[in-house]
């Protein structure tokens, strides 16, 4: 059998007295793509935040490929984190910076990469996500949605080995959304990486991810895939694709 | 009653405890890190220019100013002892001892320190501190090492520049408004003045571009644990980095000023 990539085992996380993950169980196979749906406020992106290591786990455990993160040594730790890109909900674009060294500062940073090299990378990035006339501006003089193509060429400069997507299309008109749901399946397709999607978009993410997984009430509620999705008789499941109001208890 | 005491009490003596470590290790890290390759040269240029050279208006303005009350003032009270051709020794060791550091570190935390607090604040309550974590990048060094560098540069040099307006503005009241022979001003400057007097000024100046720039840097980057998140949180970061800054300024040069003198 398969050794998930990453596999979350019992992950409790609380803030405060408000306990957002539960216990939380979920595993993510290599060159996936995997769609985690549910309500806002339901811990999506603190899942998320758990696998780039910017939250901790109160109690649970979380295994790199069948290794608890915890144990690992401080090399193969860092060596999972380079392979790791994020792309926040609310983009993070850095104001002080125009577009091209937005995209650029991951690998100006961080590789070793010639000056030229890097241009290369970037203006590919920037004209795949159509962004030519936008290089020079900064975040401000943008519109929301061009924000996000901005965000996703960030996340996807550095060619990583596995992207988590946090609401890669929220605030796109349907025809960008189209465009940024291809273009992540065609990077996969292309790449290989492993692709985490936090979405609301139903039904369009059933398009793309291989795997979906509902998220309510700091657990993971189902699990499967489109062909799962169409075929559950999960109430929630089937109430939340629907956009119905979700009572509190379930299945 | 007294268990609940106890209780406050302890609370915010861990409190403050927590705070001196985080403190102490963002000032570590950010030192440390002034001396990891590769050099950020690009960003301290820009810290510069802005922690520094656009200072430099404010700077000379606030320092003619204190010049030239300086000589009024020192002018009425010498005069009362028949000591007025000692102006310029008072302006001139008043202003480089105490007033040049102090008045430039209060002003420059007014104007650059107060937009460091408030960008990193920005920054923290955006995700982009998050963001720079994802990229693998040391956020303390990315923010606040070329604003470290960049004030130790700044602040002796504005330093320098508020005295000698200073001096200039004390000779404009003194000499040129009040009649003092401007020979006799330049010349007890000139006299009264000594290098430790000017080496004074300048640890002052050294010491304060640290604490303004830790203070300012470290309340922006731990904005969400102090104020919370959002323009309300980003507000009162910015006005308590500034009152604690100036607080800090006048506790280190009594500090320094009993080991000076």
């Amino acid at each position: 059998m398969t050794v998930p990539l990453i596999q979350f085992i019992d992950v409790a996380k609380r803030f405060g007295t408000h306990e957002v993950l539960k216990g939380l169980n979920l595993s993510i196979y290599t060159g996936e793509i995997i769609a985690v749906i549910g309500k806002s406020g339901t811990g999506k992106s603190v899942l998320l935040k758990h696998i780039i290591g910017l939250v901790h786990q109160d109690s649970g455990q979380i295994l790199i490929q069948g290794e608890p993160l915890h144990q690992l040594s401080v090399e193969k730790v860092r060596s999972f984190q380079n392979e790791l890109s994020y792309m926040f909900q609310d983009n993070a674009l850095f104001d002080f910076l125009n577009i091209y060294d937005n995209i650029a500062l991951p690998l100006v940073e961080n590789s070793k990469f010639p000056k030229a090299r890097i241009k290369e990378k970037v203006m590919t990035r920037i004209k795949q996500l159509g962004l030519m006339d936008a290089e020079y501006k900064f975040p401000a003089q943008l519109s929301g949605g061009m924000r996000k193509r901005v965000a996703l060429a960030r996340a996807l400069v550095t060619d990583p080995k596995i992207v988590l997507f946090d609401e890669p299309t929220s605030g796109l008109d349907p025809v960008r959304k189209k465009n940024v749901h291809s273009m992540i399946q065609e990077y996969q397709e292309k790449f290989g990486f492993t692709a985490v999607i936090v979405s609301h978009d139903i039904p369009q993410i059933f398009n793309i991810a291989q795997r979906i997984a509902l998220l309510d009430d700091g657990v993971i509620k189902f699990e499967g895939s489109q062909k799962d999705v169409l075929e559950s008789h999960s109430t929630i499941l089937n109430a939340f694709v629907r956009g119905d109001d979700v009572p509190d208890t379930f299945d | 009653m007294l268990i609940k005491l106890i209780e406050t009490f302890g609370k915010t003596i861990i409190r403050l405890v927590k705070s001196m470590g985080r403190i102490v290790l963002f000032f570590l890290t950010g030192t440390i890190n002034c001396f990891v390759l590769p050099f950020q040269f690009s960003k301290i240029i820009d810290h510069t220019w802005f922690i520094g050279t656009k200072s430099i208006f404010v700077i000379v303005l606030t320092g003619l100013f204190t010049g030239m009350v300086l000589g009024l003032q020192g002018y009425y009270s010498l005069i009362k002892v028949g000591s007025e051709e000692a102006l310029g020794y008072a302006v001139a060791l008043t202003l480089i001892r105490e007033l040049g550091p102090v008045f430039t570190a209060i002003m420059i935390t007014a104007r650059a320190g107060s937009a460091m607090a408030a960008e990193i604040g920005v920054m923290r309550v955006s995700e982009q501190i998050d963001a720079l974590k994802t990229m693998h990048i040391n956020p303390v060094r990315f923010m606040f090492t070329p604003r470290l560098i960049a004030a130790v540069i700044s602040f002796p040099l504005l330093t320098a520049l508020f005295n000698v307006v200073g001096i200039l503005g004390g000779f404009i009241s003194g000499s040129i408004m009040l009649g003092i022979n401007r020979y006799v001003y330049m010349d007890t400057v000139i006299q009264s003045v000594d290098i430790n007097d000017i080496a004074g000024g300048f640890y002052k100046s050294f010491v304060f571009s640290v604490v303004v720039t830790t203070i300012c840097c470290y309340r922006g980057y731990y904005t969400h644990l102090f104020s919370g998140f959002g323009a309300r949180g980003v507000s009162l970061t910015t006005t308590n980095a500034v009152v604690q800054s100036c607080v800090f300024i006048l506790i280190f040069d009594y500090i320094i000023t009993f080991f000076l003198v």
